[in-house]
């Protein structure tokens, strides 16, 4: 195990979370894997641990930057089990390899809405801004 | 129901799904539709993404532990840089334009497409 790459890379998991507004599980379930000799399944539910710390203080620090609609974050985390269920019947029906090419075409297709925003440049005030 | 009510509710269904998948907490699915689906600027969507995911990873835990799967020392010994990370990322965000996060996690949904689909 190779404790200072563990931390190095839980520094650089936090950031990106920070920056883009995930909870690092991303990089890491892999560092543990590789890292601290943990199996798949061990790495995913211990890397929660750490996910549920960066998403707390980064949530604290973005409401400090007037950046945080807590009634949604609430909604959309408090409906999240009835995903889970639906992913866990899906995971026991489903080929693995279906909802792994099921999961990388949404992102693809999230990944084509994001780019042509970004392109677009700098937002214009919008008056069809949906409401708080 | 009110349509923006069936969205959040379709977002949480959705990131609770990839959650339990693919063991992450979700946000890949959050963001990117808290911005083209509910109208929030993308400072707005990641902070929000973060405390939605705080929710999601704690039923993880509850989940997962109920199965003895948690090594709680490990996951409190990458606690503190993480969280050091995080504080330095949310301020660094703070000084890049809004479009760039955009960019920046369209480049990370391809990859993450890319690591689901190979």
């Amino acid at each position: 195990m190779d404790v200072v790459g563990l931390l190095s890379v839980a520094f650089v998991a936090g950031m990106l979370g920070g920056m883009v507004g995930v909870g690092g599980g991303v990089l890491f379930v892999p560092a543990l894997v590789v890292l601290m000799d943990l199996s798949q399944l061990e790495a995913e539910a211990t890397s929660l641990v750490a996910v549920v710390a960066v998403g707390a203080v980064g949530a604290w620090r973005q409401h400090g930057y007037g950046n945080l609609r807590p009634r949604d974050a609430l909604a959309i985390g408090l409906l999240s089990p009835i995903g889970v269920a639906i992913g866990v019947v899906a995971a026991n029906e489903m080929p693995e390899r279906t909802l792994e090419l099921l999961f990388a075409a949404l992102s693809l297709y999230f990944a084509v809405g994001l780019a042509i925003r970004a392109l677009r440049g700098p937002e214009q005030p919008s008056p069809a801004r949906s409401p708080r | 129901m009110s349509p923006r009510l069936a969205r959040l509710a379709a977002i949480g269904t959705l990131a609770g799904a990839f959650s339990a998948l693919f063991g992450v907490g979700g946000g890949t699915v959050i963001v990117p539709l808290l911005i083209l689906w509910l109208g929030h600027r993308e400072r707005e969507a990641t902070g929000t993404s973060l405390a939605a995911i705080v929710l999601i990873a704690l039923f993880g835990i509850a989940g997962h532990g109920a199965f003895g799967n948690v090594d709680l020392a490990k996951g409190l010994l990458i606690t503190p840089p993480a969280v050091a990370g995080v504080v330095a990322g949310t301020a660094l965000q703070q000084r890049v334009p809004e479009r760039a996060v955009s960019a920046v996690f369209a480049l990370l949904l391809v990859a993450s497409a890319a690591v689901l689909a190979f």
